[in-house]
């Protein structure tokens, strides 16, 4: 009879102790973002055209000249990408350099977007059919890496760069720059 | 009966209003093998079952074979001229999986965090056998 009581307290307490990792789980916000599996690999070898006339195009080697940059994605119909023009251009008066790929762009909405809400991109690359997104792991725009000077992706930021971004991208460039 | 039925289409009408159109998300066509299948039917039969179990990145509880997502398509266009290119349907899995995590695939896989799920169950029923075993045996003794 006693060993009955246990067994039915046990099967209790295994059942409480679900029910409580079920409140857990439940109560955790959900992390909507899929991330890269690249950053702290080597940024993949790709060579894109020019996504507009007045940039160059932009290949992985750009990236390996010894300065750390950031890689940001962007397409002229996403809306956010707005938002995060001005953060953007503090940033390059900040003194970083600014990459960029358009992505599933026409040149003359790049040309749009860019007289409209700025153009902090030293060049930027055309990207039609997500390829590169992809080789970079990027789950969507707006997106910003950060890719040391031999080439090595070390950071990524999702989403927005919001104004209290902007000190942790500088952060994340610095430590790019001293690292390698 | 009549009512509860009027009230759940009341339900479904509001939702579906509810659900705003999307902002344009592209302003170029979609890649070439975005909605064109492959000339061989046999490859693109293998192409669509691979497409079943990868994850869109936008809509994520979404395969890229139902999601109508343009980066679904972009997608798409990557598996079927993978395949066609020769690699294999897992070498495709592969390869997104070293770009995105394991999060990409729906395919389970045996991995450090993954193998309790595989291994409890036949704990759970080895368990049960012994159980089950030892009534019977006190039963007939």
């Amino acid at each position: 009879m006693k060993q009955l009581r246990i067994t039915l307290w046990i099967i209790v307490a295994i059942a409480g102790s679900l029910f409580a990792l079920f409140a857990y789980q439940l109560s955790q916000p959900k992390d909507e973002f899929v991330r890269s599996a690249m950053v702290g690999e080597q940024i993949p070898e790709f060579d894109l055209e020019p996504a507009f006339a007045d940039r160059p195009g932009l290949s992985s080697a750009d990236f390996a000249n010894g300065e750390p940059a950031l890689l940001n994605l962007f397409g002229s119909w996403c809306i956010p990408c707005r938002v995060e023009a001005p953060q953007l251009e503090a940033l390059e008066r900040q003194g970083a350099t600014i990459h960029a790929i358009a992505l599933r762009d026409r040149e003359e909405d790049v040309a749009r977007f860019l007289s409209a809400y700025g153009n902090p991109f030293t060049r930027i690359g055309r990207d039609d059919i997500s390829e590169i997104q992809f080789a970079l792991g990027a789950s969507g725009v707006p997106e910003t890496f950060v890719v040391d000077g031999s080439g090595r992706i070390t950071y990524q930021h999702i989403g927005i760069v919001a104004e209290g971004d902007i000190p942790v991208l500088m952060e994340e460039l610095r430590k790019a720059g001293s690292g390698s | 009966m009549k009512r509860i039925a009027q009230l759940f289409a009341f339900v479904i009408l509001t939702l579906s209003g509810m659900a705003s159109p999307l902002a344009a998300q592209s302003n170029m066509p979609p890649a070439p093998y975005a909605y064109t299948q492959l000339d061989d039917p046999e490859l693109e039969e293998t192409a669509r079952e691979l497409m079943y179990t990868l994850r869109c990145l936008q809509c994520q509880s979404q395969s890229i074979a139902d999601s109508d997502a343009p980066v679904a398509g972009d997608m798409r266009h990557q598996v079927r001229t993978r395949l066609a290119g020769g690699e294999s349907p897992e070498e495709v899995r592969a390869y997104l999986i070293s770009r995105y995590g394991d999060y990409i695939s729906y395919e389970p896989e045996i991995s450090a965090t993954t193998w309790p799920l595989f291994v409890l169950p036949g704990l759970l029923v080895l368990i049960a056998i012994a159980v089950l075993v030892r009534r019977v045996g006190k039963a007939r003794a």
